[in-house]
């Protein structure tokens, strides 16, 4: 990578770990892992109950509308799910990437 | 019907070179080389995602599955379409952050030393060639179908129509060559979609009552469980449908063609909705043939149900649409070859050439150079290996791909980013039991042994009895990483992981961004 932190022509370097402990960079982290941790362990459940309910059991062979089971039901469930997931992510990111901003605007002021 | 179906292939082919030709003059570095000078929208690669990630596999094989199978078809959609959550929420941003060219080169950006590197771009070869064998041992057989053209001359038209893209055109030719496909494909799929849906009276219910009875396998048809009979197999593909998409080079260094981390969120947001609506259109694809078509004639055509997409295109729109849902398969056949050759040959020119033998130091012409010979050499070798495994049931090469990027590749890109002590001794035997771990359950498994002679590729008794190797290799893949961590007496480097959380969060570089 090109990164020229011992190049001479450089003579300001930042200081990662300061940017690390600085208040900004921990609310990113903060608000970051408060929204992917929860809603990735949410969609790996989600995903998974589908197999393991239609392995171990016949528990969605039930008629839901029709002749659609409830399996099918949780399939389709799968997508609406994954967009619903993805469209709150994006919406989400956008206050990320504000908060971004802020870091790299305190970056270069040198206020950390 | 034949020569319609030919004319469109001709037609395909022009206008791939074409794109070619004008992506050929701005392919002059190596960052256009091999990242189209991470300039693509949004939106194109989003599109090119799709098109990069819908093979054949997932367009011809899925709709046979669900028109043999019925549920358990579907089993794939679900899981390729869900995987992009791990790529949008985990992967994408950070990977675009830290990397430049090639996924070694985000391991790199931390621990930076050149066997990390090295074995990071072994994974990337070996995941690359596999995927590559089998899909152009498909190509050969289903360009043979379509076309009556003789595998090994489809293998070579195939074949060297993708080393024109890459070695001429490099990420933008590739890249545009899969906006076209995910287009073609998209389009073609809707509307077979909906003159499926006309015919059911655009009622579901009616659609589900329909074919409920239509197939040979009566009322089981819509359960699960016709083809997925053992539990732990089942729930071991899906492990590894989930997590390996975010470890596939192919996809990952697509990521390197946007401007910055925000522009490849928004990219897999699009890829997202375009491949979930694909794979929603399956259903029609698969009960449309398995309605309109039938189980005898789709077995007869191709024992795998490769035939039912094709063969339902023709049921309902007769020659023409038969021709253009061929031509759609074919462009989707060069548009993923392409990506794997560019991931496989970036991986040897830009980590082993440039980083490892020459330390960095070769000129820029020098580089572009290794890349388009890599290019060469990667294509040559694959249609080798293709011409090969002609008779070769290849399922199982795509099974194994999708494991070792799960295995090998995904535990390394996390706790990359997320793991404080992660040292270079664990990356590496993370990755080497990962991979390794593949590639020897699969050589035990069924994919390779049965007892009947013709059903796999060796005669005998299969001592791992999963034809997914996932749920075994996956976890040994974490565990070598943490325990080859812990038992180095190498100390993490603090400061350096504060560096990487800083530069895959913010994408803060230099001072001078």
């Amino acid at each position: 990578m090109a990164v020229k932190e011992f190049s001479s022509q450089q003579q300001q370097t930042i200081d990662y770990s300061q940017v690390v402990q600085s208040a900004s960079f921990q609310q990113l982290m903060r608000e970051k892992r408060g929204f992917i941790l929860p809603f990735s362990l949410f969609f790996l459940a989600f995903y998974f109950t589908l197999p393991v309910l239609t392995s171990y059991s016949t528990v969605l062979n039930t008629p839901a509308f029709g002749s659609i089971s409830w399996a099918w039901v949780f399939a389709f469930a799968q997508f609406i799910m994954t967009w619903t997931l993805c469209m709150l992510y994006s919406k989400r990111a956008a206050r990320f990437d504000e908060m971004v901003e802020k870091i790299k605007q305190e970056v270069k002021g040198g206020n950390v | 019907m034949h020569g319609l179906a030919f004319s469109l292939f001709l037609i395909i082919v022009a206008l791939t070179l074409v794109i070619t030709y004008f992506a050929s003059k701005r392919t002059k570095t190596t960052s256009e080389f091999y990242t189209a000078d991470s300039a693509l929208t949004g939106w194109q690669n989003g599109l090119a995602i799709a098109g990069d990630y819908m093979s054949a596999a997932s367009f011809l094989g899925i709709a046979g599955m669900i028109a043999l199978v019925g549920f358990d078809g579907f089993f794939y959609s679900i899981g390729f379409l869900v995987a992009y959550l791990v790529v949008l929420y985990i992967v994408a941003e950070p990977l675009r952050n830290l990397g430049k060219y090639t996924m070694a080169d985000m391991i790199a950006a931390r621990f930076d030393d050149k066997k990390v590197r090295g074995v990071a771009a072994l994974n990337t070869i070996s995941i690359s060639i596999f995927y590559m064998i089998a899909q152009l041992v498909g190509a050969g057989a289903l360009i043979k179908l379509l076309l009556g053209i003789d595998y090994i001359y489809a293998v070579l038209i195939v074949g060297t129509l993708m080393t024109v893209y890459v070695v001429f055109g490099g990420m933008t030719a590739t890249s545009w060559v899969q906006i076209v496909k995910a287009v073609l494909l998209m389009a073609g799929t809707f509307v077979i979609s909906v003159i499926v849906f006309a015919k059911f009276d655009f009622s579901i219910v009616k659609m589900f009552n329909e074919v409920k009875t239509a197939t040979p396998l009566k009322e089981a048809f819509l359960n699960p469980g016709n083809k997925f009979k053992n539990p732990l197999d089942t729930i071991s593909l899906n492990l590894a449908l989930i997590l390996g998409t975010a470890g596939l080079p192919h996809i990952l260094i697509r990521f390197f063609t946007v401007k910055d981390a925000p522009t490849a969120r928004k990219s897999v947001v699009y890829a997202t909705w375009i491949i979930g609506l694909f794979y929603v259109m399956t259903i029609f694809l698969g009960f449309g043939a398995a309605a309109f078509v039938g189980y005898d004639k789709i077995v007869a055509a191709n024992p795998a149900g490769n035939m039912a997409a094709p063969l339902l295109a023709e049921a309902l729109g007769g020659d023409f649409l038969f021709a253009f849902v061929s031509a759609v398969a074919f462009a989707t056949i060069l548009a993923v070859v392409a990506g794997l050759v560019l991931s496989a040959a970036s991986a040897f020119a830009h980590d082993f050439y440039s980083h490892i033998i020459r330390h960095g130091q070769a000129t820029e012409r020098e580089q572009m150079l290794a890349a388009r010979w890599a290019s060469i050499g990667v294509a040559v070798l694959s249609i080798l290996l293709a011409l090969f495994a002609q008779k070769m049931n290849v399922a199982f090469l795509v099974a194994l791909a999708f494991a070792v990027a799960a295995s090998a590749n995904l535990p390394i890109i996390l706790l990359t980013i997320f793991w404080k002590r992660f040292n270079t001794t664990g990356a590496i035997t993370g990755m080497l039991v990962g991979l390794i771990s593949s590639l020897l359950l699969v050589a035990l498994s069924p994919n390779v042994w049965a007892p009947q002679p013709g059903v796999a590729i060796l005669v005998g008794e299969p001592i791992f009895k999963l034809a997914n190797p996932g749920i075994v290799s996956i976890p040994l893949g974490f565990i070598a990483a943490v325990v080859g961590t812990l038992l180095s007496s190498k100390k993490a480097d603090e400061k350096k992981f504060d560096e990487i959380l800083v530069k895959a969060n913010t994408g803060i570089k230099e001072l001078t961004n």
